[in-house]
């Protein structure tokens, strides 16, 4: 077996990252830059973590997981939205531009706060089961559910609300209430599910409107940079017909 | 001074501290969650391969109840775990998973008919019964007897973290995200809530509430290899041990487990030994067998990663740049399985090796996992010392995980965790005990004490550099406070850290604002890592045995005789560099399985003076109740119903134990 980590020419990066506190009257956004060798096997989990420890301590970013799981390290890399934990150096070019990601609440330089986003995303659309009847009695056999369908709804389950999604929309940039792909999906999943017993007009109530899924363009660019390469698009369109057709009715 | 009153304050939102504040809040008290990220971004979220509770809807797993889960998590704890709390949490457990699923976590199922599986490197055909189809389907783990993983493809954490933080809004509960308690406020016998700063603005508040829940999961990050999650410090535990009257328990039993991705440490699940995976030498030899010829790479994590280690001693590591390390061999799962049921893994693979699992081997060595320790409470989740204080999770040792946790117990015991204290926080929060005075004078105090702390660190121009101190404290446990121990390394250890300490109260920041300032909070934090770090090294060092993840090269038997006890660590003085360890013994006469032998790793153990008495005395009791059913032999052998929650108790159905 080959050395798993392969070994790239060690180079000099430079980074060059969006830096501001908007709690801080003086500051004024800017771009810095901070040079730094290469290593075999670098993310810019690790290199943003050298630069905040060997040369600017006051370096605001984001990570929690550090393994492409938790979604806390989105920012746009070369002017592409994406986790950073799991961006490799070496798949990049001497020249790293790192800015905090679009359309959410800047915290500083390259942390902002998804959190608050997503969490009023989840209020506003209800993300959550809708049962008709209370809880169930946990003695007894769960509830069956075909084993296809289960993987279905796992397929759309795996969205981390990383953001990229939300950065990478031209309707979010306009339309400050949009919900996103993210938003979008989430009704996918839920509607796709059998203990969720929202009928299509309950959802069209959340989603039938321009902030929702009439607002989107079909730019593709959540799916593009979606880290989990779920199927927006797919979901959206699908969504888009149910809803129209809801409407119609 | 910013105040902020609640009924119940919960520090952590991951899975455990999510549930608690359900729990709570259904039984109609407020509720308030602080949590350092937006809680979905939890750790909780990393737990991959799955949730134990004994269903047995698979055919492997048919036969398995709470008895089986029973044993086989004692063992696993090399019989350092409270066998009453294991009680707890193995009955408790079917009901979590139910729970969740009627919350929408969308467990892989079982799919009546045959299908393919690999077992012991072989493929073998096994057939799912019809009326199993469409309940929730288990996997094989480590250490257990039945196939009893419940589980979502490889997202299992994710999957739950969604449905229940998203259980957590509609239960309208405000959870206050980038804001970290930074000390308990207390008067020496009951909690009264804690100081919180925020994160982004540095301002402090005080949360005061009539129950205070710590729930912030383990402390890996003292290590500097670990799979943890970056948040996972260790600070909850630090604030408790900081009161001087909280006791922190077990501190000493650290799991490693066996497959960190080498050399970064992120972890590849136990799934995939589960599923048939197998470990490879440089030659390419599977060499668990002939270490474990019972259990193979399913034997314990301890175990298992001990064996690792040996082997690579022996000169059997493959060699690279950054040291020596072992295979993974998923390849014989075939690809469809690995993209289907492992692929968080196959991503893992892809991003942070580059290699295709489904082609390659995955190179691995063990790494820092797991806090055995913690918070040390009643089985109500309470501390045994100040009162109005509650831990769960990994935080905490209520004490199910003894001194090895088994592999999906932990994402298991945050819900059942959760869902057990949630209930007696709401009973305490209606108990006269509940009633709160609050002594403002103190919260004041509390709240000065930390501003000045601050202050010290921020007007300070110390020498120290809080970072570099960090990075030393984490060598130094890695390398001196591993899977391997010997009392010289661990004195060499407790000497390095104690100085670590002390230089660290004479840090210097070189950014001073107060605000988003990522070093402050490096500083202050590390501060606290030290204590925690010193309890596990202190409590290692004095632990003359080896018992499950602990194991001394000097002291190689696990000896029943002296300590089958529980290390406690409290740190009386703020001034003192070093805890004060005080044990609390195990009864083993009122144990419902006497120690004795694990079933895989070394026999090698003295017995405590009562074990044969214990054993005849169950044998006798056994006997004289021959004939009758499970439950009411494990009644009287050793009782625990009583001390569950009221809406917990009760049998669990399973396919084959029809409830009437």
């Amino acid at each position: 077996m080959s050395d798993p980590v392969s070994t790239p020419a060690l180079r000099k990066l430079r980074f060059h990252v969006l830096r501001h506190d908007p709690r801080d009257a003086t500051s004024v956004p800017h771009f810095q830059t901070y040079e730094i060798e290469e290593a075999a096997g670098m993310t810019l989990f690790i290199a943003l973590n050298e630069i905040r420890e060997q040369i600017d301590s006051s370096l605001a970013f984001d990570f929690v997981c550090r393994a492409g799981i938790c979604g806390s390290c989105g920012m746009v890399i070369n002017g592409r939205p994406g986790l950073a934990c799991r961006t490799l150096t070496q798949d990049l070019p001497a020249d790293i531009t790192l800015a905090p990601l679009p359309a959410f609440e800047l915290i500083a330089d390259l942390s902002v706060n998804t959190g608050k986003w997503m969490r009023g995303m989840s209020e506003r659309l209800e993300t959550w089961v809708h049962s008709l009847q209370g809880d169930p009695d946990l003695r007894r056999l769960e509830e069956r559910m075909d084993p296809d369908l289960a993987d279905r709804i796992y397929e759309l389950d795996r969205c981390v609300e990383c953001g990229c999604c939300v950065a990478a929309c031209g309707t979010a940039r306009m339309r400050e209430d949009f919900v996103g792909a993210v938003g979008l999906n989430k009704i996918a999943r839920f509607s796709l599910d059998p203990r969720d017993k929202r009928t299509d007009n309950d959802f069209y109530e959340l989603v039938g409107n321009d902030d929702g899924v009439f607002g989107c363009m079909t730019l593709l660019g959540c799916q593009d940079v979606c880290p989990k390469d779920l199927p927006l698009q797919t979901q959206i369109a699908f969504l888009r017909r149910k809803m129209a057709r809801t409407g119609l009715g | 001074m910013k105040v902020i009153y609640t009924d119940v304050l919960v520090i952590g939102g991951g899975l455990a501290g999510l549930r608690v504040a359900i729990g709570a809040r259904r039984r109609g008290h407020d509720a308030i969650v602080l949590s350092l990220v937006p809680p979905k971004r939890s750790h909780s979220a990393a737990a991959q391969g799955g949730m134990q509770a004994s269903l047995g809807n698979v055919i492997k797993g048919q036969g398995d109840n709470e008895d089986v889960h029973f044993e086989d998590t004692v063992r696993g704890s090399d019989w350092g775990a409270d066998q009453q709390v294991v009680r707890m949490f193995v009955n408790t457990a079917p009901k979590a998973v139910r729970e969740l699923a009627a919350w929408g976590v969308p467990w892989s199922r079982v799919r009546q008919g045959d299908r393919d599986v690999i077992i012991n490197g072989q493929k073998v055909t096994i057939t799912e019964r019809n009326e199993a189809h469409g309940l929730v389907a288990q996997r094989d783990f480590g250490g257990t007897k039945k196939w009893r993983t419940c589980y979502v493809s490889d997202g299992t954490g994710h999957a739950m973290l969604f449905a229940v933080g998203d259980q957590a809004i509609a239960s309208g509960i405000p959870v206050h995200e980038r804001k970290e308690a930074v000390a308990l406020i207390h008067d020496g016998s009951r909690c009264y809530g804690a100081v919180v700063r925020d994160l982004v603005t540095g301002e402090l508040t005080a949360y005061v509430a009539k129950a205070t829940a710590i729930a912030t999961g383990g402390a890996g990050r003292i290590y500097r290899v670990t799979t943890n999650a970056v948040i996972c410090e260790g600070i909850g535990a630090a604030i408790a041990l900081e009161t001087g009257v909280a006791a922190l328990g077990n501190m000493e039993a650290v799991q490693f487990h066996p497959t960190g991705i080498f050399p970064a440490g992120i972890l590849v699940t136990e799934g995939c030994r589960g599923d048939g995976g197998l470990l490879r030498d440089a030659n390419g030899h599977r060499f668990m067998p002939d270490y474990e010829p019972e259990k193979k790479e399913l034997a314990s994590r301890d175990v298992v990663s001990r064996r690792m280690e040996e082997h690579i001693r022996k000169g059997n590591g493959a060699k690279s740049r950054f040291g020596e390390h072992l295979w993974l061999d998923i390849t014989l799962l075939g690809r469809k399985h690995i993209e289907h049921n492992l692929r968080e893994v196959k991503e893992i693979c892809q991003y942070f090796l580059g290699i295709d699992p489904a082609e390659k081997w995955i190179a691995v060595r063990p790494a820092q996992h797991y806090t055995m320790g913690g918070i040390r409470t009643f089985h109500t989740g309470q501390s045994r010392t100040l009162k109005g204080l509650f831990a769960a999770g990994e935080a905490a040792c209520w004490d199910m995980h003894g001194f090895n946790r088994l592999g999906g117990n932990s994402v298991a015991e945050t819900v059942v965790a959760g869902m057990i204290v949630g209930e007696f926080i709401a009973d305490f929060c209606e108990s006269p005990e509940g009633e709160l005075d609050i002594p403002m004078a103190l919260v004041r105090e509390a709240m000065q004490a930390e501003r000045a702390k601050l202050d010290a660190l921020l007007n300070g121009h110390g020498p120290e550099q809080a970072d570099r101190i960090k990075i030393e404290m984490q060598q130094i446990m890695t390398d001196k406070v591993g899977i391997f121990r010997t009392g010289a390394d661990l004195e060499e250890a407790v000497d390095r850290l104690q100085k670590l300490l002390v230089r660290s109260r004479n840090i210097g920041l070189r950014y001073k604002v107060d605000g988003p300032n990522p070093e402050l909070v490096t500083a202050y934090r590390t501060q606290k890592m030290l204590k925690v770090a010193l309890c596990v090294a202190t409590g290692a060092l004095a632990r003359t045995e080896s018992r499950g993840a602990h194991f001394r090269e000097d002291y190689p038997q696990r000896d029943d005789s002296v300590w089958l006890k529980r290390t406690l660590a409290t740190w009386k003085d703020p001034s003192d560099t070093l805890p004060s360890l005080a044990y609390e013994q195990l009864d083993v006469m009122s144990m419902e399985l006497p120690p004795g032998w694990r079933g895989y790793g070394a026999k090698n153990y003295v017995d405590h003076p009562d074990t044969p008495n214990r054993a005849s005395a169950l044998a006798s009791l056994r006997e004289k109740m021959q004939g009758a059913d499970r439950h009411a032999v494990q009644a009287a052998v050793m009782p625990y119903e009583h001390l569950l929650p009221e809406r917990f108790r009760g049998r669990n159905e399973r396919i084959d134990e029809k409830l009437p």
